[in-house]
């Protein structure tokens, strides 16, 4: 068992952990964040997606040891209190979201995109989530979402 | 208590199995229509068994053993329907 | 049944509010599956095959056993004995008996203190078996010398002399097609394949159980319908069905492969014997491997088109294999197949046939997607062959009320010819087709269903309702829901809250399939709430001394009427409910049915593509859904119904398949090469929503979820035939298929 010191949204958090453990499974086994799901655990559809220094990474593929010393943020860490990020607020607006199961990830890379690429067009987009899988809406709703909250995101910067 | 005499018409599959296309009974309801199918074209138990939906005038019933039929109606048995 | 109906002057339906469990699920909040967790449980792990086909002689499961952290294993011994039918299959395929039937069928689970330990216990347990022929071809399945999956399996109906892994036989039509064909001025005849596409739901199927020696349980899974689950889990682990309890989770995604056990008996005959909750999540390969894709199919159509564009017969044979067990949408796939058309000659045949492959599943819309691609791309092959416009050819023969429908009845309203008038309205039509491109259209249909439905509905004292439903939320039902009970109460949407209930405190709801949530579970929201209405109006009566029947219910408050009318103030909602305890006790209105005008439906699509010449690979480029919703509630989530179908159809047309090696191993179990559209290969999806009221329910509502995967198929092949300038007549057309078709 390996000891682990991390922080997430914001929160200091130690733990320890196989050697083999995924970050996914450590955050959803052992400090109960089931908000980052796994829909695959090969990096194949982006469900587990959390962010790590700005870029959104798969946590299915890294290790809970290789959390030590990072900062995290998952998809409980977007809100501001009370207060949803425009992204979250016009997910649910769009009806951006059927089943929800992809929405964690979803929310997590756009966020991200947004902080790197605040004006990207449909297709930059529609790249920038290739990673993370939707089977239920066809992405319409979701690439309207994201355009929608980036216009609205860059009139109120 | 009169029963009034219905025109149930079988898929093709039930056809071979009673030799006719159409086969009549008395019954009142849908529940009634099926038990006399089964008496007596004892043949067609197996699939009445498996599961049938009723077409009556064009509606389609999955179970619906309480609609009633009657010797205008149009009546068809169909394989049951499901779906996803 | 007969309704009061109600078809305009809404004030909630057809709004687009935000759904109540929004802020849950886009704040990590909402609890799946996989998300639960109790004291002291234990993770289960399933062995699976890995062979498609081989006695098991035996398992010896010592060496798991005595692995520290491991507290039970579970074979086919562990389960009831003495099954037949459906639950005998079901329990063959949760766990084998004497053979594995094909890769991945599960053969024995392990439960421990940690995931990573039962895994590892799996590699400890010791399966002797003995591999022997296997097949998991359609047309090979079903040749002399196919090896036999089970014998005994066939129903009456299939015809004599044919091979044992033919179980079930389908014939049905009308008219003579001979004759029919003769009048034709061209008759052409084609054969058609599509490959097995998984439902690729993006969350594993997951579950909680906990079983003590009693015979008493608890379980929560992410399931399209948990009172079926109680009732194949009660059967298979041999307790009775009222002693397990089943909590819904929220679902990461059905479309018809979570109506269906796999796990869940698992994880309660590992909970008995270890005396501890367990919890079960699949790995995604077990769910390619195990979980049920569709049917695979091989189909020979045959039409007869007159110059003026008349269709004087069509025959078809559907072949439909479902794995290892009876069960594939044969039927389904024959009966859909012509439906859209008015044939005076037709005829339509299907065989069910097993193969070593997973025990198929319910699919959107079960086997019709396959026959719309056959018919309709044969139909597009002959349009273009005699120069007529395929859309007029479609609308000259379109069925309407009135006319026979191919597998017999005579069509109540439908709006086939609605669809495909708003079709040659929309500007995607009317526009030229891009230089290079090919457009395809297609039609689709689908029956859709009713089924058993209980609903409840109870009254707070500040006047606010809480809706208790029994089919599970998959695609923003709860929201529809809320918004039918407020309609009719009269009373915000907002004051509505609606929840799926558990298996012990509603009454049977059949599984949220069949497109029947909006329908039937709306059909008894509103009569919940009409029952709730009623005696709501009659607390004001009794309060004013008048007559019940003198009371009218108007915006969310009762009124007197008839000759008392102006007597009294309205008494609102809130006014009532707040003395409902001392009036007569708590007001709750419910509703039990088997609600059975669902009422059919039918889709149009049309569509864009490019085919890249060098590579094989195809673009879409515009998509437009059309379709009859009768009513659509909240709009957002019929066009999310619409693009979801339309996605999962080009996924199926152009990429998706079971690819499955010389060994009968499946090849591709994995998103990485099971490839299902990812953003950047769609479009946006342009949604039409047509509204031809159902007359079997009361604001005419028709299911709107089954019947966009019915056209997409056939819609996308046409267009890239049209491109490519060759006719595909194989799915998926993946880039190799395309480039061989190129090379002629
Ligand atoms: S679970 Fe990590 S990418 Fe699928
Ligand atoms: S909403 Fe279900 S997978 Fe995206």
């Amino acid at each position: 068992m390996i000891q682990v010191s991390t922080t997430i949204n914001g929160d200091e958090h130690q733990f320890v952990c196989d050697p083999r453990e995924t970050l996914l499974d450590v955050l959803r086994d052992r400090l109960g964040l089931t908000g980052a799901k796994e829909g695959c655990g090969t990096g194949d559809c982006g469900a587990c997606t959390v962010e790590i220094g700005g870029r959104p990474v798969c946590s299915c593929l890294m290790l809970g040891a290789e959390a030590e010393g990072k900062e995290i943020t998952t998809v409980e860490g977007i809100a501001d209190g009370e207060d949803l990020h425009p992204l979250q607020v016009n997910f649910i607006k769009h009806a951006a979201l059927q089943c929800g199961i992809c929405t964690p990830g979803i929310l997590v890379a756009t966020k991200a995109l947004l902080e790197e690429n605040p004006n990207p067009t449909e297709t930059e987009v529609r790249y920038w989530l290739a990673g993370n899988l939707c089977r239920c809406t066809g992405y319409d709703k979701i690439i309207r979402a994201v355009m929608e909250t980036a216009a609205e995101m860059r009139e109120n910067a | 208590m009169y029963k009034p005499l219905v025109k149930v018409h079988l898929w093709s599959g039930l056809r071979s199995l009673v030799g006719q296309e159409v086969v009549e009974v008395r019954a009142t309801n849908v529940a009634q229509m099926l038990n006399a199918l089964e008496k007596e074209h004892p043949a067609l138990s197996d699939a009445i068994d498996a599961g049938v939906s009723v077409s009556i005038d064009g509606k389609i019933y999955a179970y619906g053993l309480t609609e009633a039929v009657d010797e205008t109606k149009e009546i068809y048995l169909l394989q049951r329907i499901k779906g996803g | 049944m007969a309704f009061d109906e109600k078809t305009e002057g809404f004030n909630v339906v057809g709004t687009r509010p935000d759904r109540p469990d929004g802020i849950d699920k886009v704040t990590g909040r909402a609890s799946y599956g996989a998300d639960a967790s109790k004291a002291g449980m234990l993770h289960g792990a399933i062995l699976r095959s890995p062979h498609a086909h081989a006695v098991i002689k035996s398992i010896n499961l010592d060496k798991a056993l005595a692995l520290k952290g491991v507290k039970g294993v579970v074979t086919r011994a562990d389960f009831a004995e003495g099954l037949t039918g459906e639950n005998w299959n079901v329990l063959e395929n949760v766990m084998a008996g004497e053979k594995a039937l094909y890769d991945g069928h599960a053969v024995a689970a392990v439960a421990a203190t940690s995931q990573l330990i039962a895994r590892d216990a799996l590699k400890l347990i010791e399966v002797d078996y003995e591999p022997i022929p296997h097949v998991t071809d359609v047309d090979k399945a079903m040749q002399p010398d196919a090896p036999v999956i089970r014998e005994g399996q066939a129903s009456k109906a299939v015809p004599a002399g044919m091979h044992p892994n033919v179980v079930d036989y389908h014939e049905s039509g009308h008219g003579d097609v001979e004759a029919g064909f003769a009048e034709a001025d061209l008759v052409m005849e084609r054969t058609f394949t599509t490959e097995a596409t998984h439902q690729g739901y993006i969350e594993p199927h997951a579950c909680l159980a906990t079983l003590g020696g009693d015979g008493r349980g608890e379980l929560w899974c992410c399931t399209q319908g948990h009172w079926n689950v109680q009732k194949i889990c009660a059967a298979l682990v041999g307790i009775e069905q009222s002693a397990l309890r089943v909590t819904a989770s929220e679902i990461g995604g059905g479309f018809g492969g979570k109506t269906a056990v796999f796990i869940e008996p698992v994880a309660l005959a590992l909970s008995r014997k270890t005396n501890r909750p367990v919890k079960i999540a699949m790995p995604r390969a077990d769910v390619f491997k195990a979980t049920g894709p569709t049917a695979s199919t091989s189909m020979d159509v045959k039409i007869g088109l007159k110059k003026d564009g008349t269709m004087t017969a069509a025959w078809g044979e559907f072949r439909s294999q479902g794995g290892a067990f009876p069960g594939s949408p044969f039927s389904f796939t024959a009966m859909c197949a012509f439906a859209p058309y008015a044939l005076e000659n037709v005829k339509q045949i299907g065989y069910d046939v097993m193969t070593n492959r997973p025990k198929q599943a319910a699919y959107r819309a079960p086997g019709s997607p396959m026959a719309a691609f056959a018919v309709e791309s044969l139909l597009d092959e002959m349009c273009n062959q005699m120069g007529l416009d395929p859309l007029e050819v479609r609308l000259k023969n379109a069925s309407k009320q009135g006319t026979k429908a191919s597998f017999g009845p005579t069509w109540d309203r439908i709006g086939l010819v609605e669809c495909l008038e708003a079709a040659k309205e929309h500007s995607h039509y009317a526009a030229p087709v891009p230089e290079g491109a090919g457009r395809g259209i297609s039609c689709g249909f689908w029956f859709n269903h009713g089924g058993e439905t209980s609903v409840t509905l109870a009254m707070s004292e500040d006047g606010t309702a809480q809706l208790m439903l029994g089919t599970p939320d998959i695609g923003g039902s709860r929201a529809s829901m809320a918004m039918m009970a407020a309609e009719e109460l009269g009373i915000p949407y907002e004051h509505v809250r609606a929840t799926v209930a558990d298996t012990a405190t509603l009454g049977y709801n059949e599984v949220s399939h069949g497109s029947r949530v909006t329908y039937a579970s709306g059909l008894a929201t509103i009569e919940a709430a009409r029952d709730t209405v009623k005696k709501l109006c009659a607390r004001a009566a009794a309060k004013w001394g008048i007559d019940e029947d003198a009371v009218v219910w108007r915006d969310g408050c009762a009124v007197p009427s008839g000759p008392n009318a102006g007597d009294f103030d309205p008494l609102p909602i809130g006014q009532i409910c707040r003395k409902m305890g001392a009036t007569g006790g708590p007001i709750v209105g419910h509703y039990e049915a088997t609600p059975e005008g669902a009422g059919v439906s039918f889709a149009v699509h049309i569509v864009d593509a490019t085919v890249d010449r060098e590579t094989g690979a195809t673009s879409v480029d515009r998509y437009t859904v059309i379709q009859d919703a009768g009513k659509a509630i909240h709009p957002d989530y019929v066009e999310g119904q619409y693009q979801g179908g339309a996605a999962q159809g080009i996924g199926w047309a152009l990429n998706e398949e079971y690819i499955y090696g010389e060994d009968g191993r499946l090849q591709n179990a994995g998103f990485l090469d099971y490839r299902i559209p990812v953003a950047s290969d769609l479009p946006m999806i342009d949604t039409v929503i047509v509204e031809v009221p159902n007359p079997g329910h009361p604001y005419g509502v028709r299911g709107v979820g089954e019947t966009s995967i019915c056209p997409p198929l056939a819609a996308i092949a046409n267009a890239v035939s049209n491109a490519a300038g060759v006719r595909m007549k194989d799915l998926p057309m993946r880039p190799s298929r395309i480039l061989d078709a190129l090379d002629g």
